[in-house]
Parts: structure tokens; sequence; C-alpha cells
């Protein structure tokens, strides 16, 4: 069915890129946080742009609706960046709103229907209690897993204990991801969690010394994650720190068509594949330990770029528990499966390693506003492709193909998305 | 029996019967649980009900601390935790479904390929959709 290579109609590229600081703002609205990424991207234009050039706005949020009571996001946005009345759409799909936001504007372009777009997103959280965020959140699992008593967490916790019974891993995998992550997370100044496990550690240390207990002689980070006073039980085998944060952030990329792109910039990105699926829930998938809809994607994304797993060259990849980043390292094809915890704790990933994940700290130390997290993490590719991305950049001399990947929900919306530098 | 759309309420209103019922697609044999009107294998409309046995092996599961709203009014919390899997029937299909009759406060101690039979629970709250459970075969 794949055999056919899907190509687009024109080629896409990147010529601007920002996000807003992610954290908890409660002091800040979604109007606030995309702002800060437009103006952002805006800055990161190298040659300047007229914004009125901008034809259409394509805009990613899951469940607004929810978290703030007010839905209907894209003429909001549109007229808070001064696009009205030129169009805006919102699109949904889960934690991967805004990928499918950059995927409508790369088919906009590409169909000859305008030249220049902005595509981006934005999630507002923490206006919710936590149990709050979990019901919202829950919108997005599929029918059947929520009333049979399925969370979030706990779906990705019968992920883990599915994948742990096929390939005899265990926790130790889990929290090799968990470890890297965080070791990345101080490098990104946008980022929610900017600490490693170690200075959680040390942290927690202060606190118990502070409250006059006694504090435990952890010896290294594993056997800090392993105690269930600091690392507290979420959903087995998921611990506190297999979890993304909640979070509040915007994002925003602005595309042109391929031929204009030095206009404004001598380092534009390449949009080289993009692809996405849909997946079936659980109890109807083939495999529980790998996502169809993942595989899929890349399927379509690698076929129209010409490429192979062997070409990416560093990836981010949708980390909202530390079980998911396992396995979509496999589905991407950068590991066989039942490799994919081995390479994380071989040090494969790492920033230094032979195929760095998530070098922003992840979403979960970046931080995942769901609807934001798509474009962010191609913001991401688009700085270490530059080689703007500061302490954290990726130590290779010759980087040129990043590949994003996103994730909504339980896996129902897939997206990978390949970019180059050329 | 017959008459019954193939749908989500019609399957928890078996449910509530105490039975577990599917569709089977008489064009192509495939079996759905919970029933499809529709059979995206042969694109045929011609299901008929197919009544599950209820057996099969615990593919996946997890216990829940951090719990689902409903679970919290029917007393489950972080230091009464709740087990819920997917049941690969024997027939075929997987399901989503309460585990019963495990330590959920141990969840070392629950092994996935457990053979596993249904058990139908009544509504403890006005919430509470968790209808049905499978516990390990004694
Ligand atoms: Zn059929």
């Amino acid at each position: 069915m794949m055999s056919k290579r899907k190509k687009l109609g024109r080629e896409v590229a990147i010529v601007g890129a920002g996000m807003s600081q992610f954290g908890l703002f409660p002091e800040k609205n979604s109007k606030d946080l995309f702002l800060e990424a437009f103006l952002e991207m805006r800055d990161s234009v190298d040659k300047g742009v007229d914004l009125k050039e901008v034809e259409a706005l394509y805009l990613g949020n899951f469940t607004n609706d929810f978290f703030t009571h007010q839905a209907h996001w894209g003429p909001i946005i549109s007229d808070i960046i001064g696009l009205a009345p030129r169009p805006a759409t919102r699109t949904e799909g889960a934690c991967a709103s805004s990928a499918l936001a950059f995927r409508e504007g790369v088919f906009a372009i590409a169909s000859g229907m305008y030249d220049m777009v902005l595509v981006g997103g934005v999630e507002q959280m923490s206006a919710c209690s936590t149990e709050q965020v979990a019901e919202g959140l829950a919108l997005g699992t599929m029918p059947y897993e929520a009333l049979a008593g399925f969370t979030f967490p706990g779906i990705f916790g019968a992920v883990a204990t599915a994948y742990f019974a096929a390939f005899g891993a265990s926790r130790e995998q889990l929290m090799g991801v968990t470890i890297k992550s965080h070791n990345n997370a101080p490098l990104n100044p946008k980022g929610q969690i900017p600490l490693t496990v170690r200075d959680l550690m040390n942290k927690k240390a202060a606190s118990f010394k502070r409250k006059e207990m006694s504090v435990p002689s952890w010896s290294d980070e594993r056997d800090f994650l392993r105690d269930p006073q600091v690392n507290p039980m979420v959903a087995w085998p998921m611990h506190l720190f297999d979890c993304c944060p909640i979070s509040d952030g915007g994002s925003c990329l602005l595309l042109t068509a391929a031929d204009m792109a030095t206009q404004f910039t001598d380092k534009p990105l390449y949009v080289a594949g993009i692809g996405q699926g849909s997946g079936r829930g659980f109890h109807a998938s083939p495999e529980i330990t790998s996502f169809e809809a993942t595989k899929y994607a890349a399927q379509e994304a690698y076929g129209m770029s010409g490429m192979s797993a062997s070409d990416i060259q560093f990836a981010e990849v949708h980390d909202c528990f530390s079980i998911a980043e396992i396995i979509h390292t496999e589905d991407l094809g950068f590991f066989a499966p039942g490799q994919g915890g081995h390479a994380v704790n071989d040090n494969l990933t790492a920033l230094d390693g032979i195929m760095p994940i998530n070098t922003s700290g992840g979403l979960k130390c970046k931080g995942h506003p769901v609807g934001a997290t798509g474009t962010a993490q191609m913001v991401e590719l688009w700085k270490q492709l530059r080689y703007e991305a500061g302490e954290r950049q990726i130590p290779q001399p010759d980087l040129q193909i990043g590949l994003a990947h996103n994730l909504g929900g339980t896996g129902g919306t897939c997206t990978v998305t390949i970019l180059e530098r050329r | 029996m017959e008459t019954k759309p193939f749908n989500d309420h019609s399957f928890y209103e078996f449910i509530g019967q105490q039975q577990l019922m599917g569709s089977k697609c008489e064009d192509c044999d495939t079996l759905y649980c919970p029933p499809r009107a529709f059979c995206p294998n042969c694109g045929g409309t011609n299901m008929a009900w197919h009544q599950f046995k209820g057996i099969g092996n615990l593919a996946a599961f997890t216990c829940i601390t951090v719990c689902a709203p409903q679970m919290i009014a029917l007393g489950y919390g972080r230091d009464n935790p709740y087990c819920v899997g997917v049941v690969h029937l024997e027939e075929g299909p997987k399901i989503d479904a309460r585990i019963l009759g495990v330590n959920a406060k141990k969840p070392e101690t629950i092994k996935i390929g457990t053979k596993m039979n249904i058990q139908y629970l009544e509504a403890e709250t006005e919430n509470d959709t968790s209808f049905m459970g499978f516990s390990p075969v004694k």
C-alpha cells in the first residue's frame, strides 16, 4: 500500500521558529504564551520579514475548551498577532495538535494556495487543578480505555508491563531515559525543569535536612529513583519521574514555499518528509509494545524523503512517559525491537551519543503544553540544525537531518517530520 | 437480541446481563469485541452477534495509585490501588478490563500471560463504569 512514493506538490521551507518559556504561568493566558513564541519567531528570521505577507494561520490546540472554558482559538490568536482578517484554522489531534497544524500549513503551501503561512500551537493547563487536568487529558484516550479505569499514565504503564514481559526489560531501562533527559535539561533555557536527577537528589536531601528528617543515603541517581519516598508510584511501573509535567506554553514556525526561502534566511530548513498515522487504541492494536500509527507515519515520512532510519542524525520523540521514548525509538527504526532501553543505558541516545534523542530535555523536562509540543519539537530541530542550540548543541560537525515524532493521546494520532538543512 | 444495534450501548447492556457479546462478520468471519457494525476487514455490514467465552490471557496491566475520578469514588487511591489491563481473548480480540483477584499493591506478583476469566461487576456508584473484570483462573 505504501509502495508509491508520495511527494509534495512543491517544496516547503521553514524560515523562522520560536517558542515561549515552558512552565507553569498562572498569570499568563494562551494569548500571552503564543505572542511570546510569535515574537521570538519574528526575531529569528535572519533577513527580516513583513508579517503582513503571512497568508494564513494553522494553530494546534488540544483542549483549552476544557482547561480555560474558551474554544475557537484560531481567530483569537490570529487577532492578537495582527493576522485577522486572514484565515485561521485550529487543528486538534490531542498531544499531536500542532504537528497537525504544521502538516496543514505544509499542504497549504505545497498546493500552491499560499506562499507563506504561520503554524504553531498553544496550551494553557495550569489554570486547572491536577485532577481537572487529568480529566481533561482523559478526553484524549480512546473509547473503552477510560471506561475500564485506565488513566494516561496507566495506559503507558500497561504498555511497559507488556514490554518488560516481551523483552525481559525492567525499570532499569526506564530510569535510563529519565536520567538522560534530565542531563540535557539544564542546558535548555526554555525548559520547565532545568535540573539533573542529581540536582533533584541534592535538593531533596537539603529539604529533608531542613525539616530535620533523616536523609536517606542514596548511592546514586538510580538508587534515588528506586526510592518510593521521593519517586512514588503513579501507575505501575510508571513512577513520578517517568511522567512529564503539566505545562503552559506556545510555539510557532514560519513556512514559505522553498523557492522563496533564501529571501528570508541563508539557513532555511527544508521539509524532507512528513507522515501521519492513526491508531485504534490498545485493545484493537496488533501489538501492545509498538504504536502502529507511528510506524505508518514513519513509513510515509521516510518514503517521501527517500531516507531511512539510518539517515536520521538525531530526533525529538514524544516522551510523555519514559517507556514511550523507548518504544518510539524502536518504532522509528533507530533500534531493533527490545533494544531501545539498552540503547539508552549504553548512552547511545545521550547528547554526545551516536543517536541523540530529546536534546531539548524532552517533554519530561522541557515540559508538555500539549497543543504546543509538536511545533516546539521542530523548534529544537531548527536550533540544532542551524547550530544555535548553545550549550546543548549536538557535538557533531555535519548535522543535516533531524526528525520529530509527535504522538497524540494513547497513540490515536502520530506524526513524523523529517527536516533537512541543505 | 438480533435487533440490537452493534454499538457500545448494546455491548454494555449485554455486560449488564452478564454476557460478553461482540459481533462476527458473516462475510469474512472476523470477530469483534466490543462489537462493530461495519467490518474494516472486508467492508461488509453483514454482522451477527457472537458470544465470547470470557476466557483469555493477561496481555498488559497496570496498578493505578493516582486514580481516575470514577475510581476514587469507589474508594481507590494512593494506598488502595486498583489493577486494570488488557486481556487477549481466546477467540482473538483484545479487550480493556479491570483485573480482579490480584494483589494490586504488589504488581511484581502479577504475571503477563496468566489465564483469566471474566467476572461481572455490580455498579457501586452512579458513575461506576467498571462493568466487568477478569480474574486469574483458579
Ligand atoms: Zn468482514
